[in-house]
């Protein structure tokens, strides 16, 4: 057992997810448990299959979707070279991972917390909702483009109250925008916690609505990561002083007006 | 095997090392490994003053290797010496600090703060970066420039042994070799990533925002070889072998053309444990292919006759 470590694991299973909807595009993989001694929501490994040739020289991060103490699951969407060659692998192939890396998302029992996903930004959601000591005061709102069948929407809503919004146009879009604007003033108004993970137009919707209703607002940041670790400084972005912080290990969770993306 | 290696001034219990802007300050990697098992640590570029760096995308992946231009963001040298090197196991591991500046002078200035700390074995300075527009390559690229900085750093670092590090972004790198070795340096090390370019026909876009930036990883191997293997036979100091290490293979390569030991860069991404796994990996390689030491092997490559 230990804090952090990179292991050699072996995957377990590879599940497709929403395959009549987006055939060959989501998946769950689940990987043998790299013997952490404790993970948090929010927080991401690094994955890099062992017999991977050199032409792909990074790992690729991944939110930690769920995990017990004989497996890890990551959620991941095809989206290019890595991520289709992740998704290809079959239970018995090895994978370096290594993690749980990051800091993780504010947890706060007793508040009322919303949960704002753009799409696959609802893959660390999963974890913090099994974490969550009281899901009662959780509430989900996903903001999609792909049908709901690829999402982890139906496992989310089994254990707290959820709502989504299918993107296809652009009134759609703002109709997307200002329930996410009547959502965020609730919650700063009842005092609440806001925690958002998505596309950086999604991402800058929150902090931009966060900061004129008082929210108090957190944003999960996923940028182009070369090394997990804080060494490579490819993934900076800016703190409130203007400073540049690399989100592998300052964030990727950031407080909304702690943080220029 | 002894893997002990010895040179120019510097005593390292195997020839690994880690390179410059790949290890972070070593710390970021002590989860993954034991940082005492490696040969050397050289540390991410140091300025006088905080640089915050290049404005962001900085890195890209490009086919066997990567593109980056971080443009030296470090908190300054004298946040290292007081916050950073105190907690590094310097006692255990060789630490050397690789020195970015844009001038004879400053590199003087910066060399005399750190040749004032016991935690740190040799000075690498850094005249090849390209990334920066306003200094590295002006340095890396003119050979009076470079054995300027050298003697400049050379006449304040005390004691340290100082090891200049070459830019392959030359016409002729014996040149700019000669030229260190003349200023004064104890060793050289090479290479440093090779100027290059990535663009994005969809966005119509660079795909680094500084649009020229440092090519590295598996992709320059055959370019550092051949570079190493003319500067070794160019001077008489010794040579550290950098450029697409990502295997016991890879390194022992630069070591049959008669590197004294190599820096690992990229590889360091592929999985943090990489360099650690490394120091092991070289040693059974030397065993399984009959060597009898690593002085034997070193500089054995057999040339055909001319
Ligand atoms: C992200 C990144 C940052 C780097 N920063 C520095 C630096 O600050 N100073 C320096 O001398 N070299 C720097 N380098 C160059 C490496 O130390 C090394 O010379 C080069 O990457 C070639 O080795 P490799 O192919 O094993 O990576 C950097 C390389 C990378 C990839
Ligand atoms: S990914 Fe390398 S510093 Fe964050």
């Amino acid at each position: 057992m230990s804090l952090r470590n990179c292991r050699n694991v072996k995957v377990l299973k590879v599940a497709p997810v929403g395959q009549q909807e987006r055939p060959d595009e989501f998946y769950e993989i689940t990987l043998e448990y790299p013997d952490w001694d404790e993970w948090r929501p929010g927080q991401f490994v690094m994955v890099r299959p062992v017999a991977w040739p050199l032409d792909l020289v990074w790992g690729r991060p991944f939110s930690i979707y769920t995990a017990d103490e004989t497996s890890l699951t990551v959620f991941i969407q095809k989206s290019g070279r890595g991520t289709a060659r992740i998704a290809a692998l079959r239970p018995g192939d090895e994978v370096a991972v290594w993690g749980p890396l990051g800091n993780s998302f504010a947890m706060e029992p007793d508040a009322p917390t919303l949960l704002l996903a753009g799409g696959i930004g609802i893959a660390p959601f999963r974890g913090y909702v099994e974490r969550h000591p009281h899901p009662g005061n959780v509430r989900l709102f996903l903001a999609h483009r792909v049908p709901l069948e690829c999402y982890p929407y139906d496992i989310i809503a089994a254990d707290v109250c959820a709502d989504c919004m299918l993107e296809k146009t652009s009134t759609d879009l703002q109709a997307i925008i200002d329930a996410m604007g009547g959502l965020i003033r609730e919650y700063a108004e009842k005092g609440g916690l806001v925690l958002a993970c998505g596309p950086t137009p999604f991402m800058r919707t929150v902090q931009r609505f966060a900061k004129e209703y008082g929210a108090r607002a957190q944003v999960s940041l996923e940028n182009r990561m070369g090394c997990g670790v804080g060494a490579c400084l490819g993934c900076v972005t800016k703190d409130s002083a203007g400073h540049h912080v690399q989100v592998c290990t300052r964030g990727p969770v950031f407080w909304a007006d702690k943080v220029e993306f | 095997m002894d893997m002990h290696v010895s040179f120019g001034g510097l005593n390292l219990k195997n020839p690994v090392m880690t390179a410059s802007g790949t290890f972070g300050f070593g710390l970021e990697f002590a989860p993954y490994g034991d940082l005492k098992k490696l040969g050397g640590i050289v540390a991410k570029g140091l300025s006088l003053k905080p640089r915050e760096g290049n404005p962001m995308p900085r890195i890209a992946e490009t086919p066997c290797g990567m593109l980056n231009a971080i443009g030296i963001q470090n908190p300054g040298v004298e946040h290292f010496v007081t916050q950073i090197l105190p907690s590094l196991p310097w006692r255990d591991v060789a630490v050397l600090a690789n020195l970015y500046a844009c001038d004879a002078a400053e590199f003087g200035e910066l060399a005399g703060v750190l040749a004032a700390e016991e935690g740190v074995a040799a000075l690498e300075v850094n005249v090849s970066c390209p990334n920066v527009k306003e200094g590295g390559v002006a340095f890396g690229q003119d050979p009076a420039q470079i054995a300027r900085v050298t003697e400049a750093v050379k006449k304040r670092a005390g004691s340290k042994p100082v090891m200049v590090k070459l830019s392959p972004n030359v016409t002729d790198i014996t040149v700019c070799a000669r030229a260190a070795a003349d200023g004064g340096a104890d060793a050289l090390s090479l290479i440093n990533t090779l100027s290059g370019m990535a663009v994005d026909i969809r966005t119509r876009r660079p795909r680094i925002a500084n649009v020229i930036a440092g090519l590295s990883g598996p992709a320059i191997k055959p370019v550092a070889l051949r570079c190493v293997h003319q500067v070794v036979r160019s001077v008489d100091i010794p040579v550290v072998g950098i450029g697409g290490i990502a295997s016991a293979e890879d390194a022992l390569e630069f070591l049959l053309v008669g590197a004294q030991a190599v820096q690992v860069g990229t590889a360091n991404f592929l999985r943090p444990d990489f360099a650690f796994n490394l120091v092991d990996q070289m040693e059974a390689l030397l065993t399984e292919i009959g060597a009898k030491s690593l002085d034997e092997f070193r500089g054995s490559l057999q040339l055909p006759l001319a």
